[in-house]
């Protein structure tokens, strides 16, 4: 008996998103309207937790909003789910700006956050959606420490590997796989994928 | 050995954006050739997308407002399809071709060589040749020779795209070669796109790439190709594959 239990993918309802790209990527506002509404949501969220602070968040999740606009009609359906898509998006831009800010800041604040490495606890803060966010502590959970801070530290505060290896006093090649180990466990974990 | 770490295992990194530029950039060319990591690389992101909806914000009321009202600024990219244009990153479509070089991409589409250059350098010859070629045929290519006639040309993949329209008649017309054969079952089908709204503009025939286009273009910003299942559909059901603007 596996103890982690493998729950079905959240049900995404509502309008089929695939659909919605399909239409704004011809100009239609109004589709894009509803793409909009389905998405914001966790790019808010996700970008907010990448930079924690408010109005850079808004900001950027503005940025990705115009981005899901130019770019709609680059979408490759049989490359996988719209969302996945846009918060990858979301996720690389959040990156770039905490990056940016990063190289301007103090070195010293990159040793104050060791300290803050979250826990998986924390990960599922702020979280509205409860079954989600349980699905998601429970998968964290069965990874090993070291797989969960790589994961959570690149994902969560945009650290380069590299810079993880340095937080963690781990060597980059074992950080390198153990980010990947990690993300085959929570894909796993998550039912993601084949 | 440690010189030349096997590329293999930066997927997570890559996946969660924590490679270094350089790296990524390497990176990124390893993936392109590898189906593995490309596969590896898509379910990691779509792992970590459940993370990322877990953390679900609620957004300022103005937002969506700002993002609606911007939109009109930002334009958007046509498609990508082929794996060399990928490669290169962006489409050039090329506006307003030089007269024989369109006439030549007409002839590939047309599948008459010579004929349609001659009909587009000697109007003359053309009217008489005109009257053999398909009633279809005749109508594009008297399009063509129209005064107010324009073009519009896309390159996609192994597929070049134009779309000749003369607003003074109404009528448009599109002329493709290299279009990928479709499975069983499926044609390509085109529409007016009236800012937003695509209207049905008729199938393009499986044995050639040429189509005056069902309906007056009444005003409409561009013309889309999409896949969709034999006989059509009242509206499109997929991506588009091909974005020409009239304009
Ligand atoms: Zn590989």
């Amino acid at each position: 008996m596996n103890a982690v239990v493998h729950l079905s993918a959240p049900r995404f309802r509502g309008p089929d998103l695939k659909e919605l790209v399909a239409k704004t990527a011809f100009g239609d506002q109004e589709a894009f309207s509803g793409l909009y509404d389905a998405v914001v949501g966790p790019v808010l969220g996700l970008v907010r937790r990448v930079l924690r602070d408010p109005a850079q968040s808004e900001e950027v999740t503005q940025e990705v909003m115009f981005e899901l606009w130019r770019t709609a009609a680059r979408y490759e359906p049989q490359r996988g789910e719209v969302l996945p898509w846009v918060l990858t998006m979301a996720h690389r831009r959040a990156v770039d700006r905490v990056r940016a800010a990063q190289a301007a800041a103090d070195r010293d604040q990159k040793a104050a956050a060791r300290s803050h490495v979250p826990a998986f606890d924390e990960v599922a803060e702020q979280v509205e959606n409860r079954l989600e966010r349980e699905q998601v502590r429970r998968c964290l959970q069965s990874l090993t420490e070291l797989q969960r801070e790589s994961v959570t530290l690149a994902y969560y505060r945009g650290y380069t590997y590299p810079e993880v290896a340095e937080l963690l006093g781990t060597p980059l090649g074992t950080v390198k796989t153990r980010m990947r180990d990690g993300l085959i466990r929570l894909r796993d974990c998550l039912g993601v994928g084949s | 050995m440690n010189a030349a770490p096997d590329p293999h295992t930066l997927t997570g990194a890559y996946a969660t954006h924590a490679l270094p530029e350089e790296e990524r950039l390497a990176f990124e060319q390893h993936l392109a050739q590898c189906p593995a990591c490309a596969q590896e690389v898509a379910e990691f992101e779509a792992a970590l997308a459940r993370l990322g909806a877990a953390e679900s914000g609620r957004p300022p009321s103005g937002l969506k407002a700002a993002v609606m009202a911007g939109i009109g600024d930002v334009r958007q990219l046509p498609p990508l399809t082929g794996p060399a244009e990928r490669r290169r990153g962006t489409s050039r479509p090329a506006r307003q071709w030089p007269k024989l070089a369109l006439a030549a991409c007409l002839a590939l589409a047309t599948g008459l060589g010579a004929v349609a250059v001659q009909q587009h350098d000697q109007a003359q010859r053309a009217r008489s040749q005109a009257s053999s070629l398909r009633e279809e045929q005749a109508a594009v290519t008297s399009l063509l020779t129209a005064p107010d006639a324009r073009t519009t040309t896309t390159a996609s993949g192994p597929a070049v795209a134009t779309v000749v329209w003369s607003a003074d008649r109404g009528q448009a017309a599109f002329l493709a070669s290299g279009m990928p054969a479709l499975p069983q079952g499926r044609t390509y089908e085109l529409w007016f796109n009236d800012s937003g709204t695509m209207r049905p503009a008729g199938l393009l025939p499986a044995d050639h790439g040429q189509l005056l286009l069902t309906g007056n273009i009444n005003g409409a910003v561009g013309v889309g190709v999409t896949q969709e299942p034999s006989g059509g559909s009242a509206h499109p059901t997929g991506q588009p594959l091909m974005l020409l603007p009239l304009t």
